[in-house]
């Protein structure tokens, strides 16, 4: 077989079957019990850390 | 040490582009190289300056990097306003032809000019947009400061390198003819270098983060870097004709040529101005409206809902070529799926004001985001619509497609863009609020209005000339010539260029607006200050 149809071939079947699969797949996880809660924390972030990162001190850098 | 270093590379570079300059076959690659020479010679001696200076070191992992951002904000709106004025002066050129003067002609005419102004509005305005947006949010949401020290720096100079070439080049004859892909071999190889470094601020900004969860935007914002990079590779495949030459030849032919074009066309729409803008959807509308996203279960699946369509989406513009049937079929459907997760999508970003609907009325900043929702809602009904082959047939090669590209990239693009405009600059000049609201109305009903005439007469228009190209007498043959369309489209043209000046307008305004806000606006006082005896 050559390499264009043996390609199309893997393309048409399983890459078709686990990409299809990955995308129910996170479909079911963001709706997993539990979530609500989750994510109704992490859509806050933008709330968090608006004038400065979360850790200070460190390596100085060149100003 | 790294000076000296600095100071070899730049010598070299000065020199190689120098050489490629005294060798150079063709005007665009000489002015380009010259330019290339320029700057590493201007870089090479403030290098030089600089060397063996005492350098101050001080910490700042405590605090953003906002010089980047600042300068990426400054860069988008100026090149937002010669983006729209490259427009403007365009929809004047096909309206009334005398404005293709004789004496620019092979410089200044509409050919040359629609390029430069494609470029400079996706590229230049959107692209500039996107960085400074990006790194902007992937500070806030990730807690962390930019990683990789100036390298976020020369990701900005370096693009505006890319800018000023591509722009020149394509004045002086320089282009490999691809829409949207238009610059040369080693503007392309440019580009590819300045990408890889935004990749790494931008993935070593998101590992170094103290939030533990990577929040939506960053997810839009990462995609839509991945993904450009990808399709500048797969698509910019070329052979130089010369190292000398700016001339280039396509590795793909034919068909091939046209689906990897167009796979590369559609999602640049797709993943440099839809996801990457949404990127900015997801922080800005919620900062905006002080409440957090609608439903951020949904903007996951928003998020994998786009990135596993659009990819497949290119081959609608290619119906009734020589492309097999079956791939246009794919494409098509594949667009008419694609409905879903932007609707989707639209829908989280405009109940996320659910409950503070009244700031509609007092915030026009707010305002503009939310109309900006709303058009990408209606371009994303509109184009799976145009990619029905049926309807594809009628509005293909009309002016409904550019009514259809302006209204995504006017009303969606633009005005979410103006939108963290308005919320960056007090933010970012420590400015208690914007300098003046009447201004942001006054810019927020321009570019409103601007758009529905331009959007409306493109449609008119479109459609007249879809019918006119395909009538028939009894006889069977074609009704119009297509100078007969030309001529029906006039009225049409004149209004479509008074909607790009009211847009430009509104632009202009905006930019004083900015000004006036860094230059007058009462800065914000700090906390804790001690009030000074008087």
């Amino acid at each position: 077989m050559d390499t264009y149809s043996l390609l199309r071939q893997i393309a048409d079947s399983w890459v078709l079957i686990a990409m299809f699969a990955f995308f129910v797949g996170v479909i079911l996880f963001v709706l997993r019990p539990g979530s609500t809660k989750t994510y109704r924390d992490v859509a806050d972030i933008p709330f968090r850390h608006e004038d400065k990162p979360a850790h200070t001190g460190g390596r100085p850098e060149e100003a | 040490m790294l000076n000296y270093i600095k100071l070899i590379a730049l010598g070299l570079i000065t020199l190689l582009a120098m050489i490629g300059a005294n060798y150079a076959r063709d005007l665009a690659y000489q002015v380009n190289a010259l330019t290339v020479a320029l700057v590493a010679a201007g870089m090479f001696l403030w290098t030089l300056r600089n060397t063996g200076e005492t350098v101050a070191y001080r910490d700042v992992s405590g605090e953003y990097m906002d010089g980047v951002v600042r300068a990426g904000v400054i860069a988008t709106a100026l090149w937002g306003v010669v983006g729209f004025l490259v427009g403007v002066t365009i929809a004047f050129q096909l309206a009334f032809p005398v404005l293709n003067f004789e004496w620019a002609q092979g410089y200044l005419n509409f050919g040359k000019l629609r390029p430069l102004h494609t470029s400079a509005v996706i590229f230049a305005f959107g692209g500039n947009a996107l960085i400074a947006t990006s790194f902007y949010v992937v500070q806030r949401t990730s807690a962390a400061r930019l990683w990789g020290g100036n390298l976020a720096w020369f990701v900005f100079w370096g693009f505006q390198l890319v800018i000023v070439l591509a722009a020149t080049g394509y004045i002086l004859g320089a282009t490999q003819s691809k829409e949207y892909a238009e610059p040369e071999w080693y503007v392309d190889w440019w580009l590819t270098i300045v990408w890889v470094a935004y990749l790494a601020v931008f993935m070593g900004t998101i590992i170094k983060r103290k939030e533990p969860h990577i929040y939506v935007a960053n997810w839009f914002y990462l995609s839509f870097i991945i993904t450009v990079a990808m399709l500048h590779l797969v698509n910019n495949l070329s052979i130089p004709v010369s190292i000398f030459g700016s001339k280039s030849v396509q590795v793909f032919s034919g068909v091939q040529d046209a689906m990897t074009q167009w796979w590369y066309g559609h999602n640049a729409v797709g993943f440099f101005l839809t996801a990457g803008f949404l990127g900015m959807m997801y922080y800005f509308v919620p900062k905006q409206a002080e409440r957090p996203v609608f439903s951020y279960k949904l903007s996951i699946i928003h998020f994998w809902a786009l990135i596993f369509i659009y990819i497949w989406a290119g081959p609608h513009h290619l119906h009734y070529t020589a492309l097999p049937d079956w791939a246009s079929t794919l494409g098509m459907v594949f667009s008419i799926v694609l409905w879903m997760p932007s609707w989707g999508g639209m829908i989280n970003g405009l109940m996320t004001l659910s409950g503070a609907w009244d700031k509609l009325r007092t915030d026009p900043i707010i305002r503009m985001m939310v109309i900006s929702v709303g058009f990408y809602g209606m371009s994303t009904f509109e184009g799976p619509m145009m990619s029905i082959r049926a309807v594809n047939s009628l509005s293909h090669y009309t002016d409904w497609t550019i009514g259809h590209v302006h209204s995504g990239a006017l009303g969606w693009n633009g005005m979410i863009t103006f939108g963290a405009l308005y919320f960056l600059v007090p933010k970012l000049w420590n400015r208690e609020r914007i300098y003046s609201l009447s201004l942001v109305s006054w810019h927020f009903w321009l570019a409103t209005i601007g758009i529905i005439l331009y959007a409306a007469s493109m449609w008119v228009t479109g459609i007249m000339e879809g019918l006119m190209w395909r009538e028939v007498d009894a006889n069977g043959f074609l009704v119009n010539s297509f100078a007969d369309t030309v001529a029906a489209k006039f009225p049409m043209y004149v209004v479509r260029g008074l909607g790009g000046v009211l847009f430009l307008l509104g632009a202009v305004i905006m930019c004083y607006n900015l000004y006036m806000t860094v230059k007058r606006s009462p800065a914000v006082e700090a906390k804790n200050h001690m009030v000074p005896a008087e």
